[in-house]
């Protein structure tokens, strides 16, 4: 009866490690709580759009990180899966850039 | 060939044998819609801070009270309901059901909340700061058409996933459904939790009224 229980114990030691604990998802939660405190803080802080666009993406692309990787179990997955799944969605985003140089000229047009 | 070659080949998961994710078919198919969707925000967000570059003066209607406090507080509850959802999860994996609908139904109150501050927030823009798709008082049409797109796409992604939630809390309170069809609904609820990341500091943050 001791062994059992004692070898249940493991195994759910193990698993706690593969998958999270819950200990881990609330410290993730919480740096989200902070991350999006500095975001609404800097909302308030006169930078130019383009570099205040800059951060609050690069905040955000690190929050989303912390959701893909430990919410969302990307983490814990096979690393076959993040390779068919991400690179391709990062180049599609990356090509939608290609168009923001010709924004910045169209804006020049305007005014000029 | 000898039948242990083949044995070999159908297990390499580079030549497709086996299983070369080691996900379930439910898991792999949700990962496969959540980039397709990611493409489709990421698209509708690229169009809005293009339009956004491109015009001299975009509205910065938002006040600190009631928009930026509400849609904080919007961020506050789906990061929240993403923790909840993971309790789930957790309690799920662990065969524990009655813990998995409880925390599955704070995750559809914390979804609600949501839905129910965003529908005050747009009520307020509507009727206070008459503002439609089509016109505002600030002079760039553009700003509610891509407000509303953005936002309203966002909000019907959340309005399915409390739907997609009670349908899985019905059948895992009746001790229908596994594990698995758990987590994939905690994968779609994360990636609308993930979408709002973006689009609170795009939409709300960058037209905070300073």
């Amino acid at each position: 009866m001791r062994k059992t229980s004692m070898s249940d114990h493991a195994t759910t030691a193990i698993e706690e490690v593969e998958h999270g604990t819950i200990k881990s998802f609330t410290v993730i939660w919480i740096i989200l709580l902070i991350f999006t405190g500095i975001e609404v803080l800097l909302a308030y802080e006169q930078v130019t759009p383009v570099i205040m666009l800059v951060i609050l993406i690069g905040l955000s692309v690190i929050k989303a990180a912390l959701i893909i990787a430990y919410f969302m179990h990307l983490k814990f997955e096979r690393f076959s899966l993040f390779l068919t799944l991400f690179p391709m969605l990062i180049f599609c985003i990356l090509m939608m850039l290609v168009f923001m140089p010709d924004s910045m000229r169209s804006m020049l047009m305007r005014t000029q | 060939m000898t039948p242990q070659v083949n044995v070999a080949a159908a297990e390499s998961a580079w030549t497709g044998g086996g299983s070369p994710y080691a996900v379930n078919s439910k898991k792999f198919g949700m990962w496969l819609f959540i980039i397709s969707d990611a493409l489709t925000f990421s698209a509708l967000l690229m169009a809005y801070t293009y339009l956004r570059l491109a015009t001299p003066e975009w509205p910065k209607p938002f006040h600190f009270s009631p928009s930026i406090i509400f849609s904080s507080i919007m961020t506050f509850c789906l990061l929240s309901s993403s923790l909840t959802m993971v309790m789930a999860v957790h309690s799920m994996h662990h065969g524990n059901r009655k813990a998995t609908v409880r925390w599955i139904l704070a995750t559809i109150a914390g979804g609600l909340a949501f839905v129910i501050l965003h529908a005050t927030e747009w009520r307020n823009l509507i009727v206070n700061e008459h503002m439609s798709p089509s016109s505002n008082e600030w002079g760039e049409p553009l700003f509610g058409a891509t407000f509303f797109g953005i936002t309203g796409l966002h909000m019907t992604h959340v309005i399915i996933g409390c739907i997609y939630l009670s349908i899985i809390t019905i059948a895992v309170a009746r001790g229908k459904f596994k594990y698995e069809d758990v987590e994939v609904a905690g994968l779609y609820w994360h990636f609308v939790d993930l979408v709002w990341m973006f689009v609170f500091p795009l939409v709300y943050l960058m037209s905070a009224k300073i």
